[in-house]
């Protein structure tokens, strides 16, 4: 959403975009960044962006990223307003995040899994420190990552394993069209589709606060990462044409299976529940923010307490948005000339009546 | 040019054609060109439709295997084209390479003729399928040598 109301100035705002591209740019001694070098260099940024701005093309993510200077929020906004110019040709089957390749896949609920416990390329571990050899202009590329046979299977899902003991609350299967919040304006309630769409497109930050308020007592959470994966998974669709599936690509995206207790009630035993994460890219932060809090969101559903803000559907859901949440907070700064004439007569009237009031009592 | 047989619609014939359109998806508009090089010069063909960008809304399921969501767009060019009188050729691809989808939709067409077939699979799907079962591989025992061998640490009781 943008705010634009501006009358005159045209030399000022021209002066002033001259002047953004010139920063944009920094010193002109040094080599100008590529949108390639971005793209490779900076793949968590691209990742970022593409999911809140809940479009996958990695060299578009990277060009935004580079057009607006670094600010990923605005990147993801020049990603939203490009999607408008292009025709929607259709949906995808599900992913099959099941039949993942996954480069990396941790479970905190058991040791020992099928498939085992893959690290991948990931911060844990690292010790923080800062590397000054990457400061360095020309670096060594790094020797290649160690190789060794792998046995081709995919990693069955934790929460398969609990469901075959009967303490996994199954997902009814279905195949219901879900709702979409980019054709219909989102409305309270929202079915656990539409709110699973406002959370995946949401604000990393902000589901990040949410989710940590759960876990310090916002919200009665006990939550177990049960699975994290991350991986590349093939998209396909069935155009009518066709009469069959086809894949188009593969994509990488990061899921995330958070298992909670369940009380139980008077329908359903005591069992475990799932809060479910799934991002464009390697999001694992955001993937196990969005798992909290979409459990959150059940507890109503669940028959369980709720009133904490995270369980609060329309104040997360209104609110998760980035590009929503910039667009009407930084409208503040846009000329608001009229209003603000109105406020000051108002408050000036209020203070003559007050100072006519307080001349009449000493008066009196 | 004659045109051999266009294959049907048979089970077999939809495993062979979804085969070698996942290939060609997969595959960048540049190294679709350069085995291409390497094989007979393809019929002309006329553009039926595209190329074109668009957006497919990609679904995930809740919980991985519940109901589906829309988890967010992906841009794909689409391409329809007429290869001869009777076969036609569709790609969708993810990604924005309008030459790319082009190329594949002239090989989908193509690779429908049973004459033209072998040539094309032997020169330009089979190395590009291998080179991404390479390319899966490495990536697959890259994620195997960070796989935690708990046989290393003390049993824990």
């Amino acid at each position: 959403m943008a705010y634009v109301a501006v009358k005159g100035g045209e030399q000022a705002i021209g002066n002033a975009h001259a002047w953004l591209d010139e920063a944009r740019r920094g010193d002109a001694a040094l080599p100008a960044v590529s949108v390639r070098q971005i793209e490779e260099q900076l793949s968590l940024a691209v990742d970022r962006v593409m999911a809140e701005g809940a479009c996958h093309d990695r060299s578009l993510a990277a060009l935004a990223i580079k057009q607006a200077r670094g600010d990923l929020i605005e990147a993801a906004f020049l990603l939203r307003a490009y999607r408008t110019t292009l025709p929607r040709f259709g949906a995808s089957l599900p992913l099959d995040t099941g039949a993942m390749r996954v480069r990396r896949r941790v479970s905190a609920t058991y040791k020992d899994l099928p498939g085992g416990q893959v690290l991948g390329p990931t911060f844990d571990y690292t010790h923080r420190l800062l590397e000054f050899a990457l400061a360095a202009d020309e670096g060594e590329p790094p020797v290649p990552a160690p190789e060794v046979p792998a046995d081709g299977a995919t990693a069955p899902r934790v929460t398969g394993l609990l469901a075959q003991e009967g303490l996994m609350a199954d997902e009814p299967p279905s195949d219901a069209e879900p709702g979409d919040l980019t054709r219909e304006p989102l409305e309270i309630p929202a079915d656990r589709p539409l709110r699973l769409q406002a959370l995946a497109r949401g604000d990393e930050g902000f589901l990040l606060g949410l989710g940590y308020s759960t876990q310090r007592g916002y919200g009665n959470a006990h939550p177990f990462v049960g699975e994290l994966r991350m991986g590349e998974v093939a998209v396909e669709i069935a155009p009518p044409e066709l009469g069959f599936a086809v894949e188009i690509g593969d994509i990488l995206v990061t899921e995330c299976q958070m298992v909670n207790q369940f009380a139980g009630s008077r329908h359903e035993p005591p069992q475990f529940t799932r809060g479910y994460g799934l991002v464009f890219g390697q999001g694992e932060r955001k993937a196990m923010a969005m798992a909290l809090v979409d459990r959150a969101l059940r507890s109503a559903e669940l028959g369980e307490e709720t009133g904490a803000p995270a369980q609060d559907a329309e104040f997360v859901l209104y609110h998760c948005d980035n590009v929503e949440a910039t667009g009407f907070v930084e409208h503040l700064k846009l000329p608001h000339y009229v209003d603000f004439q109105s406020e000051l007569e108002k408050l000036r009237s209020l203070r003559a009546a007050v100072a006519a009031g307080a001349e009449r009592e000493a008066a009196e | 040019m004659d045109m051999g047989e266009i294959i049907g619609t048979t089970a077999e014939d939809v495993v062979a054609r979804r085969r070698w359109m996942g290939v060609l998806a997969r595959a960048s508009g540049a190294e679709i060109a350069a085995r291409l090089r390497e094989a007979a010069p393809l019929p002309p063909h006329t553009r039926l439709r595209g190329p074109e960008i668009g957006l497919v809304m990609a679904r995930g399921r809740q919980g991985g295997d519940g109901a589906p969501f829309n988890l967010g767009e992906i841009t794909v060019t689409r391409c329809t084209v007429g290869l001869g009188s009777a076969a036609v050729g569709h790609a969708y691809v993810a990604g924005r390479d309008a030459r790319k989808a082009e190329l594949a939709a002239v090989l989908d067409a193509a690779l429908q003729d049973r004459a033209l077939r072998p040539g094309l699979l032997d020169a330009v799907i089979e190395p590009l399928a291998t080179a991404q079962a390479e390319r899966a591989a490495r990536t697959a025992r890259k994620a195997a040598a960070t796989r935690v061998d708990f046989s290393t640490l003390a049993v824990m009781r």
